[in-house]
């Protein structure tokens, strides 16, 4: 009993005294921009993450330094990176941000990758009042947590705004008389399927599309093509696969075995990749997808380059999330040399009121959301165009019916 | 009481007060660490307090940790936070109580494996549920609930794991899991009720671990299946009760406080190879100290060969 006791205190003392140990730091004079950002580099998220973000985070780092540095009053201030692992883990995303803001005082945080991870360091973000520009998240949440925390800009937009905006483009391709009204759908069983399918169907519905098929596979389905073959036998004018990377190479993969091709293909997450362009090279003519940009626009082809020429195995960048990134770095950047100084809260009101000159165009955010997002794509001619909204810039007219697909 | 247990239990009230009142003057990172350190010594010696004396490795802990976490993702915005909490406990019985009935027969490697699928099985239920049913993936944790208010809930918790723990193992209860811990033949030749002993047990262990879910999920805001129910909690919170020692109460606190101070430090120093470096330590903890630091310090401070006192898988 006596023994316990003691050990017991014992611990409970030692915990005080490694808790409430703090390390002092010596003041130092502005001779560098403190930039920190906490990736997935391992976990399920690493893929994404080091397509979408890194290369962008990176690369805006080096071009930066090589100017001499971010420009605050009349002298150029080079950017020192302070960077973890959040290992796909919310836990350890929040953890790594408090380290980051508390420990390694840094002047400014990026944004982790994808919208779990973003939601997660929202308050922490909010609370020591540090701007964030979530350029990878999906959540139809944005304009309430725009408002929850007015740090944080949602430039990537809802699901909803995902499926009304390809809705909208089958209603338009059907009044030209391009596409009759049957639907096949796929989701996967998994946050981005769940939503856009939700969203999807009672807009098919409003529309008076039939929804013929309507199917959910659980992650990580490996065999495909029973799904793809039941679409197949109904005959459906349009086929929409809410899905992620790897099953958007398998439903791909699958439909081009089976001869299932559609006048709409459109496939989810992964369509837009430069991975898949690689896989399946000509094949990918006429496939739509979530994302796009405006692959005209003479600043996202200087992007293209300048993003492959400084990738180490010129590595070509996604063509949605990854544009939105860089984006959101020269909108930080803007923000921050207007303001002339490390002060957050006049960067933050930058952002919100600010209009920013960027490789995605103009952008002036209202409510702390874009005005304008690209939703549906096409393969078009080798790269991924945006077609919808119609009304976008640079919006491309859709190739439709799909061409054929080719032996490989 | 003599001086030396009254000097004892003052040095631990004292202790508990500076560990009280550390939101007052800790930074937001040793907040933050600290809720780590208390998450973890929770979830350690609520799995040790079970897999100690019966020497049954559960891996379902993040099993109940996740269905807490759901439990606040569901209820948190609709009912008072005692409530939720209170809920969440008596799910985490229920569904221990279960799941005991029904595996706790088995035993060693079948119970292992097992707990390995529960927390699977509870993660697909979950999804084809949300999937099927209410076709939302993803739930918002917009509850008015504090770093502070988690630190201290979790310290609250801390504090009720130790006492119920402590009082157990001194009540028939504790001494009967020694007894089916050593020989469950015996134990029931003695006339011991051994599935109720062992049931009731795995039901007090599961409460916590859910409550330990529940109270974290405000911190991370959004919660998804694949967030509530991450493996690496199961063996994070088995190497630790290892490395401390799961057959003493406080074995597994002595486990995992190190462990997690030194997770921390790997992430911070080494980022990109901080995983790696935690799979060898698992490795040498296995290997190099099979009954823990507290089977290693009786070794030495006693001088007397031990008996094998980790929980080991029965064949």
């Amino acid at each position: 009993m006596f023994s316990s006791v003691t050990r017991l205190a014992a611990g409970l003392v030692a915990i005080a005294g490694v808790a409430s140990f703090s390390a002092v730091e010596p003041a130092l004079a502005q001779t560098s921009i403190k930039i920190g950002y906490a990736l997935s580099r391992t976990g399920p998220n690493a893929g994404g993450a080091a397509v979408t973000t890194l290369p962008n985070y990176e690369m805006w780092v080096k071009e930066v330094n090589a100017a001499g540095g971010l420009k605050l009053g009349d002298k150029r201030v080079p950017i020192e990176v302070v960077q973890y692992d959040d290992r796909s883990s919310a836990e350890e995303a929040a953890k790594a941000l408090d380290r980051l803001i508390t420990q390694d005082k840094v002047d400014f945080i990026l944004p982790p990758w994808g919208t779990g991870l973003n939601l997660a360091v929202g308050p922490i973000l909010n609370k020591a009042g540090y701007p964030h520009l979530a350029s990878t998240a999906v959540t139809d949440r944005a304009p309430e947590l725009a408002k929850r925390w007015p740090n944080s800009f949602w430039l990537l937009g809802t699901s909803a705004g995902a499926s009304n905006t390809l809705v909208e483009l089958l209603v338009k391709l059907r009044g030209e008389g391009k596409i009759g009204d049957t639907v096949a759908m796929v989701s996967v069983a998994d946050g981005f399927g769940i939503d856009l399918s939700a969203a999807a169907r009672p807009a098919l519905a409003k529309a008076n599309f039939k929804l013929a098929y309507d199917k959910t596979y659980p992650v990580g389905t490996q065999d495909l093509s029973p799904l793809v073959n039941e679409a197949k036998a109904l005959n459906p004018d349009v086929f929409i696969a809410f899905s992620y990377p790897p099953d958007t190479l398998g439903i791909t993969e699958q439909a081009r075995i089976a001869g299932f091709n559609p006048k709409i293909f459109y496939t989810g997450v992964g369509t837009a990749f430069p991975l898949y362009k690689g896989k399946f090279g000509a094949n990918t003519e006429g496939v739509m997808g979530i994302g796009g940009w405006s692959g005209d626009s003479a600043a996202i082809k200087d992007y293209l380059a300048r993003h492959k020429a400084a990738s180490a195995n010129g590595a070509e960048p996604d063509r949605w999330a990854s544009a939105v990134t860089y984006a959101s770095l020269q909108m930080l950047q803007q923000a921050i040399e207007r303001v002339g100084k490390i002060d957050r809260a006049a960067v933050i009101k930058d952002l919100q009121t600010g209009t920013f000159d960027t490789v995605i165009g103009k952008v002036k955010l209202e409510n702390n959301l874009p005005t304008k997002y690209w939703w549906v794509g096409q393969w078009q001619g080798g790269d991924f165009y945006g077609v919808g909204p119609a009304s976008n810039e640079g919006a491309r007219a859709p190739v439709v019916p799909k061409p054929a697909w080719k032996a490989p | 009481m003599s001086p030396t247990q009254i000097a004892a239990l003052l040095a631990a009230g004292l202790g508990l007060v500076v560990l009280a009142l550390l939101p007052y003057y800790a930074d937001a990172y040793y907040l933050s660490l600290a809720i780590s350190l208390l998450q973890f010594t929770v979830l350690a010696t609520a799995w040790g307090m079970f897999s100690g004396p019966t020497r049954y490795v559960s891996l379902a802990t993040t099993a109940f940790f996740g269905v807490g976490a759901y439990t606040v993702a569901v209820l948190g915005e609709v009912l008072a936070w005692p409530l939720v909490l209170l809920i969440a406990t008596a799910i985490g019985a229920l569904m221990a109580m279960v799941v005991g009935i029904s595996t706790l027969r088995l035993s060693g490697l079948h119970f292992v494996i097992f707990t390995f699928g529960l927390a699977e099985l509870v993660r697909q239920l979950v999804i084809w549920y949300e999937v099927n049913k209410t076709r939302v993936l993803g739930r918002y944790v917009f509850v008015d609930i504090t770093q502070n208010d988690i630190y201290w809930q979790l310290l609250a918790l801390a504090v009720a794991v130790f006492a119920i723990g402590w009082l157990i193992a001194r009540s028939r209860l504790g001494f009967a899991l020694r007894i089916i811990g050593e020989d469950e033949t015996v134990a029931k030749h003695c006339g011991i009720n051994v599935t109720l002993a062992k049931v009731t047990l795995f039901a007090i262990s599961a409460v916590f671990i859910t409550l330990v879910g529940a109270i974290m999920a405000p911190r991370w805001t959004y919660i998804e299946p694949s967030i509530a129910f991450n493996p690496t909690i199961s063996f994070q919170v088995v190497i630790m009760a290892l490395l401390g020692g799961a057959h003493r109460l406080w074995g597994p606190a002595v486990g995992a406080i190190p462990l997690t101070l030194l997770f921390e430090f790997l992430s911070a120093r080494f980022p990109s190879t901080s995983t790696l470096i935690i799979g060898i330590v698992f490795l040498l903890i296995v290997y190099a100290l099979p009954s823990g630091v507290v089977g290693l310090w009786e070794r030495v401070s006693r001088r007397k060969p031990e008996p094998p006192a980790a929980p080991q898988v029965q064949t």
